[in-house]
């Protein structure tokens, strides 16, 4: 694969051709904030976040999903970027219903996290307060909609690593909500593995093991480049 | 079948044609069936028949001539004759004009339109050159007037670079909105490297108020699949895929009688007209999403995912539908293509301005005379369509503005009436060309609430994959409809534009891009209004109920 340049904040970069610019970026050490991005799963571009401005294109890029090229120049932090992430996240938070001080993810969370550094520290648009349902029939883990962001990881992970899609979508627009098989309780699922890998790789309260209280769930979605490391490895092959 | 027998064909049908004395050829579109083109028809039926005139009238139920509002329509064609249309026909006046036409009765020009109607006189018919005038379902009508003969020029005389070239010679653009050169796409696709690829046209027509594509399929599906047909030979496709909106039932069913009919004729399927070349075309329905008319979902859809956009690039053209190069035109760039290839991309060029050739529909409604579809050639400006080809305002009210391009579009006011419509111009005005919706507006239209019933649509219509379109829309919704409550605080104004530009540059497809552009547009020219509703609690146009407060409810 041929190695190009380009030109990130104004500092030269190399990379490989067609290489994720979100990869480049933050190999550079820059801070690019996600949560629809997890590393072993396939891009989505979903979020927004990683958006930069890329010269010579008119719209914003999501570095998820744009490869870099020769000669790209990249900014990932002007000031427009930066007050469209912070409004991306208030979004969010006026959305659904997240509630740190009770949620479970509570410190642990990946929206939490990011609203953080990126110095949210207040929300500008009405809570849309929207009081949707748990599903709790799963003998192990819980499904909590008012924490769901709908990043889709639960999905992918679901369909991509361990093969079962469960997940999926229904509705749409703001009534999107995720469920398992065909809205069946998760419970009742028959495709349903129990694996959990969608409980390790959701980055809010969504998704929880049953019997944990206030900031005691914590999660290690790094478990999935483990695994997929180790199955390229043929690591658990007999 | 081959050349030599489509041209036999259309003179033996033309043949069969001359021998009556008149034709009576009844619109049988949505409109005027709801306006009682069944009753007249029937009439008409016994009438003839009980004249036996069976052999010297013809009665053929046609698809949609246009002038919406007027129908039912009822056009006669008469050897040697200029075509008389007639409009608000009922049984008794279906008969006097039979009386006319076929008994030498006294003229029923009470109910004709003028000839010289400019409704009839300034289109330009190239994409509905046969709608209202033959029979859908009865592909000899369409091989009749000339219909395949570019098929079969592209497949004998051509071959696919050359009528690539045609088509980019003719300077014809992307009729779906996006104004793109269709000539480029399609060398796009043709040089892209691929054992497959495949031909889509887009008639998931989903702006409020435009029926272009529908009256195009359910009025002269041949012409939509001959275009096809002429792109698969061009980019080296065998497979088409035309994906019909749900809600058009009737589209489907005659595309699908189309489809068949053409192939038991040789025209599709295995060896066109006896060449190397082989084209099958399937329908694919969607099921009511307007996302899906946006390239990416829409082949997600084809492909039995679920309809939501991926990021581009990776554009269609390099990779489509199941990862191979798919082109992809809307229903009505295809109605083009035909007489581009058959009449020669000069003569199509020869029409429009220098950057935008050839003719666009347009879905003329709202408070106009004259509603219905116009085809009118690039360039003319907006008053000559409201003013000329639409009649005015009805009631002798004063004009407002005029909403181009549907959810995706934006309004234009009276002092740019004299803008030549083309895809540069709107764009200045911060409107778009659209798919062609026209929406007229009097005074009687606030535009506040104009841009509130758009986003409403956006928020309803948004697939959710990307944060901003899906949380701002609803934002935004909450916040236009506060201010058209009058409970609008002063800064809801500058959140409301903060939110605008944030979702237009940040959101992942073209729905979401556009969605603010009502509202940006309405801010654009009509601030005053908005300032109206939030400092003064008033709705300059008397649309809006406010909360009572200084300003008082109108």
């Amino acid at each position: 694969m041929p190695v190009v340049t380009l030109t990130i904040n104004d500092e030269l970069v190399s990379a490989l051709d067609g290489e994720l610019l979100l990869k480049v970026i933050r190999e550079q050490g820059v801070k690019l904030p996600t949560l629809c991005h997890l590393d072993g799963l396939s891009e989505r571009g979903g979020c927004r976040l990683c958006m930069v401005e890329v010269e010579g294109i008119h719209r914003l890029q999501s570095a998820c999903t744009t490869a870099a090229r020769e000669g790209m120049v990249v900014r990932t932090h002007t000031d427009r970027l930066v007050s469209y992430r912070k409004m991306i996240l208030e979004l969010l938070f006026a959305e659904r219903n997240h509630v740190c001080a009770v949620c479970v993810m509570n410190r642990h969370c990946e929206l939490q996290d990011v609203a953080a550094k990126a110095g949210v520290d207040h929300v500008r648009y009405d809570y849309l307060a929207t009081g949707l349902p748990m599903d709790t029939s799963h003998e192990r883990f819980g499904l909590d909609q008012n924490r769901c962001i709908l990043c889709g990881r639960c999905q992918r992970v679901c369909d991509e690593v361990e093969g079962a899609h469960t997940w999926d979508v229904m509705g749409r627009g703001a009534g999107s909500r995720v469920i398992t098989d065909l809205n069946h309780p998760w419970g009742e699922s028959r495709s349903c593995t129990s694996c959990g890998k969608c409980v390790q790789v959701c980055p809010t309260g969504a998704l929880f093991n049953k019997g944990v209280t206030v900031s005691e769930m914590e999660k290690e979605p790094e478990f999935l480049t483990r695994i997929l490391e180790g199955r390229e490895k043929k690591q658990w092959s007999r | 079948m081959r050349v030599a027998d489509l041209k036999t064909m259309a003179e033996q049908e033309s043949a069969a044609l001359a021998v009556f004395r008149a034709r009576l050829l009844v619109c049988y579109s949505a409109p005027c069936l709801a306006a009682g083109a069944d009753a007249v028809r029937e009439a008409l039926e016994k009438e003839v028949a009980g004249r036996g005139l069976a052999a010297d009238v013809q009665l053929v139920s046609t698809g949609c001539l246009g002038p919406c509002s007027r129908g039912p329509m009822v056009t006669v064609s008469q050897p040697g004759q200029a075509d008389a249309v007639y409009e608000k026909v009922t049984p008794e006046t279906a008969v006097a004009i039979l009386d006319h036409h076929a008994s030498q009765g006294p003229p029923a020009d009470g109910f004709r339109m003028s000839p010289e109607n400019p409704f009839l006189t300034r289109q330009m018919r190239v994409a509905l050159a046969n709608c209202g005038l033959i029979d859908p379902e009865r592909i000899e009508d369409y091989i009749a007037r000339g219909g395949y003969g570019g098929l079969a020029h592209a497949l004998h005389e051509l071959d696919p670079s050359e009528v690539c070239f045609e088509i980019k010679h003719s300077g014809l653009r992307g009729r779906g909105g996006g104004g793109y050169p269709t000539g480029l796409k399609w060398n796009l696709v043709r040089k892209a490297p691929g054992a497959k690829k495949y031909v889509v046209a887009n008639g998931d027509e989903g702006d409020p108020g435009a029926y272009m594509d529908r009256t195009l399929m359910e009025s002269d599906p041949h012409r939509v699949l001959e275009g096809m047909a002429i792109a698969g030979y061009a980019v080296g496709a065998e497979q088409g895929f035309i994906y019909v909106r749900g809600e058009y039932p009737v589209a489907a069913q005659r595309l699908d009688k189309a489809i068949k009919a053409a192939e038991r004729l040789g025209l599709l399927g295995s060896r066109v007209l006896e060449s190397n070349f082989n084209f099958r075309i399937d329908i694919r329905i969607g099921a009511g999403a307007f996302v899906c008319g946006e390239e990416t979902a829409l082949m997600a859809s084809i492909m039995g995912l679920r309809g939501q956009p991926v990021p581009r690039p990776p554009y269609p053209a390099q990779k489509g539908l199941w990862g191979c190069p798919t082109l992809i035109n809307n229903v009505e760039t295809f109605g083009n293509v035909p007489d581009i290839v058959s009449k020669g991309s000069d003569w199509y060029a020869a029409s429009g301005t220098p950057k935008c050739r050839g003719t666009k529909v347009f879905a003329l409604c709202g408070q106009v005379e004259n509603t219905g579809l116009v085809e009118v050639p690039m360039g003319m400006t907006l008053r000559e369509i409201v003013y000329d080809l639409g009649g005015g305002i009805p009631g002798g009210r004063a004009f407002k503005a005029v909403q181009t391009g549907g959810p995706s579009g934006g309004c234009i006011p009276a002092s740019h009436l004299d803008t030549p419509v083309d895809y540069e111009g709107l764009q200045q005005l911060g409107s778009i060309m659209g798919s062609g919706g026209f929406i007229v507006m009097d005074d009687r239209s606030c535009m506040v609430d104009v841009a509130r019933f758009f986003m409403e649509f956006c928020l309803d219509e948004s697939c959710g994959k990307c944060v901003p379109c899906r949380a701002g829309t609803v934002q935004m919704h909450r916040i236009l409809t506060r201010i058209t409550q009058g409970k609008a605080g002063p800064d809801d104004l500058e959140k409301l534009e903060a939110l605008c530009e944030m979702v237009r540059d940040s959101s992942l497809c073209g729905l979401g891009q556009a969605a603010p552009n009502p509202v940006l547009s309405t801010l654009r020219w009509f601030r005053d209004e908005y300032e109206a509703h939030i400092h003064e609690k008033r709705c300059p146009a008397g649309v809006c109920r406010l909360t009572p407060s200084e300003g008082g409810e109108r």
